[in-house]
């Protein structure tokens, strides 16, 4: 995937001296591995900045909500999937965007990496599916296929949705890969022991907000959270708020999640925050047939009413 | 001040004799990573971790704090009168302190603990408090505490300061809140004459062991809003999610938000962290937020911490090197960066570039 770097920057400085964007957001290199950051570009040096790798994981749609003027946006499979959703929810449109396609064979875990190495990894280097840990007196060679994020792994959308300009050819998409299988765990579960599950899984929050802020989804002018007249939610540690908060910011997302796994990958405290979106699209997928982002033709099942709904679950 | 060697097998007894006097802190691995907790019976600091995950601050100052609780029934005499909460920290020790994150305190107490004004929760809970760091013999990659007012090795802030060689450790007593503490903990065996030297031989080691750095010599002498009015803002600015990771797990961020929750005819008044990333923070009561920007939010973080506290102590940056929010920061956020663009930052030769262009 490291060799889109090169074409990436020639269509970008293309776009911008032909004067069809105003800048173009990509990717720039971190200052610590694994972590690229995101790069507006409108001229030939900060073009020469952008970068593609497997850390280019945040997902850019988040970057043009309710932008003004005209942008060429670096989008793998998810980025395009929410910039569709953009699209029919007003964040952006469509004639505003040039949306450089990157087909993607799936961003690398961090977390998952620094757990498995246990030590300070100092560089990471990437030849087709090997990756390269280094750090002080040690070098380890690690399959990228065994270390992609979650959301990766079981990705059914590598390629982009929509696109001006495709960066390499498409990706073969992943046999199928089941990415439910926690959820019918959980679904399993009697309600005491699920109550506890979620109790588990969300008491290290402490409530940064980035799981929502790094989401294209939550665009709220001011989230509920946020609201002081009237506060709708309490401000402290209390685990009720703190369940209010994730299962609330889940539902917003209902038929709107691609899976992109951005709430995921920036959690500092490493929680697994898509165990609530995915039961969601779960729920999309089986009542509705419905996957976000797929098509700009139609509106999606939860802004939409239809006399044939389902309603098997109103009790 | 005294140097004391402790083997494995009394650092493991005095620990448990200290719980009997102490409440005692401790780094402890949960899932992947390291946290300061409360330290249960039988239950040992593990030292096999460089910087906890989050700060050892809320040892000291919780994330949320009751202060007053409130009665708004009109029978009773004290309807609507704020009581204190009890206030008093039983004596406590935090174990395996790093030197950045014990620099933090003396830096917070600042705020705090001033002529004018006195945190009573805060400062309680810090004179209640034995500091016994752990010196770092290897620092981290994100590690700058060289240029910011410590060192792996650095004794600022602390009571007690351990040094581990190999299965040996060391401590050297600081203060006599550190000599009580080794006396309650039974360590008294002084260490050999030539130990002194081979602590000196680590400590040179473990500061050849940063890498990483910052330059903060012209930040004093930078015009205010020269800096406050630099371009290079917006730009830094726009990766941004503001999100309070970075507040949040910084030993020296401070801010407090002060909440009334009610519950019938009850209620509490507590205060909760609060960040300067967040729009809320600076929301006023008429709906005009003067931070309405993102970048105005990134800006305020950074100008506190390396120029308006800088300039109101006179006693270096407000920040400690630990590098946790280069490492949690979503974005890759760099402080590194920033400080060293705040540093550096020319005005004149900006506002002429401005004008030519």
């Amino acid at each position: 995937m490291i060799e889109y770097t090169a074409k990436i920057k020639e269509i970008a400085n293309r776009l911008l001296s032909e004067g069809k964007v105003e800048m173009v957001i990509g990717f720039r290199k971190g200052t610590v591995p694994m972590m690229n950051q995101p790069h507006y570009a409108t001229s030939a040096a900060s073009v020469n900045e952008l970068i593609w790798d497997s850390n280019c994981a945040i997902n850019l749609a988040n970057y043009v909500t309710d932008k003004k003027g005209t942008i060429g946006i670096v989008a793998k499979g998810c980025d395009s999937r929410n910039l569709v959703t953009h699209i029919i929810e007003n964040k952006i449109k469509r004639e505003q965007l040039v949306i450089i396609g990157v087909p993607c064979t799936g961003m690398i875990d961090r977390h998952k990496i620094s757990s498995m190495i246990g030590k300070d990894i100092l560089a990471i280097d990437e030849s087709g599916e090997t990756i390269t840990v280094s750090g002080a007196g040690f070098s380890e060679k690690i399959i990228k296929n065994d270390v992609l994020q979650e959301n990766c792994a079981s990705c059914a959308h590598r390629n982009p949705i929509i696109y001006d300009e495709l960066i390499g050819d498409k990706v073969a998409e992943k046999t199928y890969v089941d990415p439910y299988a926690s959820v019918r765990r959980v679904e399993a579960m009697t309600p005491g022991d699920k109550w506890k599950y979620i109790e588990e899984l969300l008491a290290p929050c402490i409530r940064c907000y980035a799981c929502r802020n790094a989401c294209p989804l939550c665009y709220c002018p001011t989230c509920f959270v946020d609201e002081s007249k009237p506060q709708w939610v309490g401000k402290s540690q209390d685990s009720i708020d703190v369940r209010t908060f994730h299962l609330l910011r889940a539902y917003h997302c209902a038929g709107r999640c691609t899976d992109c796994g951005a709430c995921e990958r920036v959690c500092p405290m490493s929680i697994k925050i898509r165990e609530f979106t995915k039961k969601l699209n779960k729920d999309c997928q089986e009542l509705y047939g419905w996957e976000a982002g797929l098509t700009l033709d139609q509106r999606p099942p939860l802004d939409s009413f239809k006399t044939d709904d389902p309603q098997e679950f109103i009790k | 001040m005294t140097l004391i060697k402790i083997d494995r097998q009394t650092w493991v007894d005095g620990i448990e004799k200290a719980k009997s006097a102490y409440r005692v802190f401790g780094p402890v691995k949960e899932n992947n990573d390291h946290e300061f907790k409360l330290l249960a019976k039988g239950e040992m600091p593990d030292f096999n971790c460089q910087n906890t995950r989050m700060s050892p601050k809320a040892i000291i100052y919780p994330q949320s704090q009751i202060m007053f609780t409130y009665s708004l029934d009109e029978s009773k005499d004290d309807c609507r009168i704020m009581k204190e909460v009890e206030n008093a920290t039983s004596p406590q020790v935090a174990v395996g302190v790093r030197p950045c994150d014990a620099l933090a305190f003396p830096i917070v107490r600042r705020n705090f603990d001033s002529p004018e004004y006195q945190d009573t929760y805060w400062i309680k809970a810090y004179e209640a408090t034995t500091f016994v760091g752990l010196a770092c013999n290897a620092a981290c990659s994100t590690c700058f505490c060289t240029s910011a007012g410590t060192g792996p090795f650095g004794e600022t802030g602390l009571d007690i300061l351990l040094v581990q060689d190999g299965d040996t450790l060391y401590a050297k007593t600081l203060t006599p809140k550190g000599e009580a503490l080794a006396a309650s903990a039974g360590w008294s065996s002084p260490a050999a004459s030539d130990v002194s030297a081979r602590l000196e031989t680590l400590k040179t080691a473990a500061e050849a062991s940063v890498t990483a750095a910052v330059s903060t010599d012209k930040l004093k002498d930078k015009v205010l809003l020269d800096l406050y009015e630099a371009p290079f803002w917006e730009e830094e600015a726009f990766s941004c999610i503001n999100c309070g990771t970075c507040t949040y797990v910084c030993p020296t961020c401070w801010c407090f938000d002060v909440q009334d929750e009610t519950h019938g005819k009850s209620g509490i008044r507590m205060r909760n962290w609060d960040s300067c990333m967040f729009p809320l923070f600076t929301h006023h009561a008429s709906g005009h937020n003067p931070r309405h920007n993102n970048y105005e939010r990134l800006r305020q973080r950074f100008m506190h911490k390396l120029k308006y506290y800088v300039d109101k102590y006179d006693s270096g940056i407000q920040c400690v090197g630990c590098g946790r929010c280069i490492r949690l920061c979503p974005v890759n956020i760099d402080i590194r960066r920033i400080c060293d663009k705040m540093n550096s930052f020319d005005a004149k030769s900006c506002a002429c570039d401005v004008a030519s262009s």
